[in-house]
């Protein structure tokens, strides 16, 4: 079967600075993979590259079997058009660390823009459909709050509605809870949980390690721009092989 | 002092003074519309990736706001019939407070565009939006949100120009102001209602601003 997500030897350089030095790894469906790794390993690149949020210099992001991002042309690689990465990006949902919510919208808006301006969809069915998964993550009652009038937790919530009702095939979390208040993590990740329970493919980048080891099917610990182990949670946090994770893991609390 | 105020004169020409209030804010309005229009193609060309295009749009900037208002408007007036395009003078004046207004507008909206933050940017670009969507729908609204109370500000200060189009005898309140005042001689009086009048009208601007940015201005997060 043709994985959701397929990374080939990808390398991607800021300037003279290579910050992923060929990295490749696979998602199938309904997986969820958890990124770990200590700040600067590449793992928030690494999730950008997946919905072009960042440019990448060699190898291959296939999301659904299609290769995004580039084609090549008489033998030249250059960047597809910009409708094309605009519907490419649309394939996968993304959660930011800091929530990105529209500030002069409703959180109902917030979810709708899309389904109304990128999947054309009638403004009364785009309102089904964003209650439906307003209520999904909890904040149905919360539909005409702008997000200044919402906590960091709440503001999550309807960021993460705001992704998954575009239907994308796979969602991507990038250090969801770390900027969160302490109390108001759990409700996220509870979120996040039931989600992945349901079968969403995801892939999270996150220091939340008891998280990850609790509801990831596949662990990838990065270092170095490079992915040093990957594995079955038990596996990686039981019975680390590498020295560099047996290290990362002592400091990280659980 | 023993002084007799007499405003009488003054209030018998109080249809020209309304009416030259009413010249001003029209002037001020088009001038500030078609301003904006300028200011805001000016402002996104100053954060063009093409190079040629930001230098344009600064030496724009730092031209118009160089330059005195005054000094523009008897330029374009007195100035262009000389290389052979004469305007009224009312049109002229457009031109001239227009072009002015576009300089500061464009450094309004610049700012306005400065304070959107990237993340919400990234965040249109992930659902999948267009660069021109994104303007369209996240940009634009929350720049202009953000730069309304500079607006306002830049909308008064614009405002007050109006009456340097008394010196080209653009019929506004300074221009009868200054008539009434030759005719009558009544000139604390006429220079005081003509003072008021300015006052109230700027006033009301303000009013009326301040409760578009309670409504619109975003609360920070």
């Amino acid at each position: 079967m043709t994985p959701i997500v397929e990374v080939r030897a990808l390398h991607k350089r800021f300037g003279e600075l290579e910050v992923l030095k060929g990295i490749d790894f696979t998602v199938a469906e309904g997986e969820v993979v958890s990124v770990i790794g200590a700040s600067g390993s590449g793992k928030t690149t690494l999730l950008r590259c997946l919905n072009l949020l960042e440019e990448f210099h060699q190898g291959e992001v296939l999301i659904g079997g299609e290769a995004i991002g580039y084609h090549t042309r008489r033998g030249q690689r250059a960047r597809v058009g910009e409708h094309e990465i605009a519907r490419q990006r649309a394939m996968t949902g993304m959660v930011f660390q800091s929530f990105n919510l529209f500030p002069h919208m409703s959180a109902l808006d917030n979810v709708t823009l899309g389904l109304t301006k990128v999947r054309g969809m009638p403004k009364n069915q785009a309102i089904e459909l964003g209650d439906h998964w307003l209520e999904r993550v909890g904040m149905l009652e919360r539909r005409d709050y702008r997000p200044s009038q919402l906590s960091g937790g709440q503001q999550q919530r309807v960021a993460i509605a705001r992704a998954i009702a575009m239907n994308p095939k796979v969602m991507l979390f990038d250090e969801a809870t770390s900027a969160l208040d302490p109390e108001r993590v759990g409700e996220v990740l509870e979120t996040i949980r039931s989600l992945a329970q349901e079968g969403m493919t995801m892939v999270l980048v996150t220091h939340e390690m008891r998280f990850a080891r609790d509801v990831s099917d596949k662990v990838v610990f990065m270092e170095d721009g490079r992915i040093a182990e990957q594995g079955p949670p038990e596996r990686l946090f039981m019975h680390p092989e590498s020295p560099r994770l047996q290290a990362f893991l002592k400091t990280s609390s659980f | 002092m023993n002084y007799h105020f007499n405003f009488a004169p003054i209030f018998d020409q109080w249809p020209i003074l309304l009416s030259g209030i009413g010249l001003g804010l029209l002037l001020a309005l088009v001038s500030i519309a078609i301003g904006s229009a300028l200011g805001l193609v000016v402002a996104f060309a100053s954060r063009a990736p093409n190079r040629w295009l930001r230098s344009l749009a600064f030496t724009w900037i730092s031209i118009l706001r160089n330059l005195p208002i005054l000094v523009i408007v008897l330029f374009l007036f007195f100035g262009m019939p000389q290389l052979g395009l004469s305007l009224d003078k009312i049109t002229s004046f457009i031109v001239a407070l227009s072009l002015y207004a576009s300089a500061y507008m464009a450094e309004v909206f610049r700012g306005g565009l400065l304070s959107v933050p990237q993340g919400l940017i990234e965040a249109g670009q992930a659902i999948g939006l267009t660069s021109f969507r994104i303007k369209r729908y996240i940009v634009l609204p929350i720049m202009f949100r953000n730069a309304l109370p500079a607006f306002g500000n830049n909308f008064i200060s614009l405002f007050k120009d109006t009456s340097l189009a008394a010196t080209i005898a653009v019929p506004e309140l300074t221009f009868y102001a200054r008539k009434i005042n030759s005719e009558t001689f009544r000139v604390i009086e006429v220079w005081l209602v003509a003072s008021l009048l300015y006052i109230v009208c700027c006033y009301a601007i303000t009013l009326v601003l301040r409760a578009m940015e309670k409504r619109l201005v975003l609360e920070k997060t």
